[in-house]
């Protein structure tokens, strides 16, 4: 069996599982987002301000936030370890990419408890 | 009174790394009488009637034993049950793709069965044998229906990409198909560890559903659906 070092889980069962569930909240939180801009023709700095100042708002920004890392990871991994046969190269995105996500993550938080 | 002849065009990838530098294409040609029509089995003897060194592999020639399995236009085939007229012309054989072509049509199936062996293809029971057999319900023996008809005949397998990128790691459709087979045999007591042998994110994970296998396979098999009727069992188990 193959050990997978740099992958999100510690095996292909959580992997997909994992990948299926950040793609509903992906697709629940963009769904959302984008029916509030529809309702809402007029929309301003302030209300925008008020949507993310609201707990349930925050809560699910920050899911959506970690869906995205979570699924990236994973969808990126899958993609560089089938395409990129090159050891360094390979290890090199992983390690990039992985510590971009975890940086976009803790700036995420901090921007949206910033409002 | 002589026949009316129809002429059929070929263009089949050649080579033999003793004297070829490289592979190329030959284009050939056959006469058949006009109105009859044979398989490109047929077609393949002919033509080594002319060219005895063009080189492929063939068995049974009724579709049973999975041995002539080629690229014909692009898709993977058994010759001898695809029929020369219904194929656009010139009818372009290759070998099948991503395996080491020993000569002209005739591939190394070496990964292609260390593959099958990595999913134990045998019935496991660890409790006593029965004095007579070990019984099967009907219902039970319907679940492996569309699972057991497997030739490895390797058509699906390598026409999975994933399969191209990974062909030690990914297990590829045709064993995944012989494990679920396994895993729904309600005789069977390994069920559990076959599953773990391929939870890691290759054996069974590189699928990514792109439905290839199902497509080809000369059968009418679908390991797709096998391969989503493993994770389910996996998700079962370990959730
Ligand atoms: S469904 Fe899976 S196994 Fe079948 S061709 Fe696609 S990736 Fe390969
Ligand atoms: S599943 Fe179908 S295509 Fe694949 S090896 Fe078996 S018979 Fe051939």
């Amino acid at each position: 069996m193959v050990k997978s070092v740099l992958a999100f889980g510690q095996n292909g069962v959580s992997d997909w599982l994992w990948q299926r569930i950040s793609a509903v909240i992906l697709a629940l939180y963009f769904s959302f987002i984008f029916v509030y801009i529809v309702l809402h023709p007029g929309l301003d700095y302030a209300m925008w301000q008020a949507l993310f100042h609201h707990t349930a708002m925050r809560i699910f920004t920050l899911l959506a936030l970690l869906g995205l890392v979570i699924h990236s990871w994973i969808g990126i991994w899958t993609v560089i370890t089938d395409y990129i046969k090159c050891f360094c190269l390979r290890l090199f995105l992983q390690i990039v990419i992985v510590l971009a996500l975890v940086v976009y993550l803790f700036w995420g938080i901090q921007i949206l408890w910033g409002v | 009174m002589s026949q009316a002849m129809s002429e059929i065009k070929f263009s089949i990838y050649r080579y033999n790394p003793s004297i070829d530098a490289k592979p190329y294409m030959q284009d050939l040609s056959l006469s058949i009488e006009q109105g009859t029509d044979l398989m490109v089995l047929g077609a393949l003897k002919k033509l080594k009637e002319l060219d005895e060194t063009l080189t492929f592999r063939h068995s049974c020639g009724e579709g049973v034993c999975g041995s002539d399995a080629v690229n014909v236009n692009g898709k993977n085939r058994l010759c001898c049950i695809t029929s020369v007229s219904e194929l656009t012309q010139p009818i372009v054989l290759r070998p099948l793709p991503s395996l080491p072509v020993i000569r002209d049509l005739v591939v190394d199936m070496t990964q292609f069965y260390q593959q099958y062996e990595k999913v134990e293809p045998y019935l496991q029971n660890d409790t006593p044998a029965p004095a007579i057999e070990r019984l099967q319900s009907p219902e039970d023996r319907a679940k492996l229906d569309g699972l057991y008809e497997c030739i490895l005949c390797a058509c699906c397998t390598t026409a999975c990409p994933s399969y191209w990128w990974n062909p030690d790691k990914f297990v590829g459709p045709a064993a995944l198909l012989q494990a679920s087979r396994f895993i729904s045999d309600s005789r069977d007591t390994a069920k559990s560890k076959r599953l773990t042998d391929l939870e890691d994110a290759y054996s069974l994970y590189r699928c990514r559903s792109i439905m290839n296998c199902a497509d080809v396979c000369p059968k009418g098999l679908n390991p797709t659906q096998a391969i989503a009727h493993i994770r389910t069992e996996m998700i079962k188990e370990g959730v």
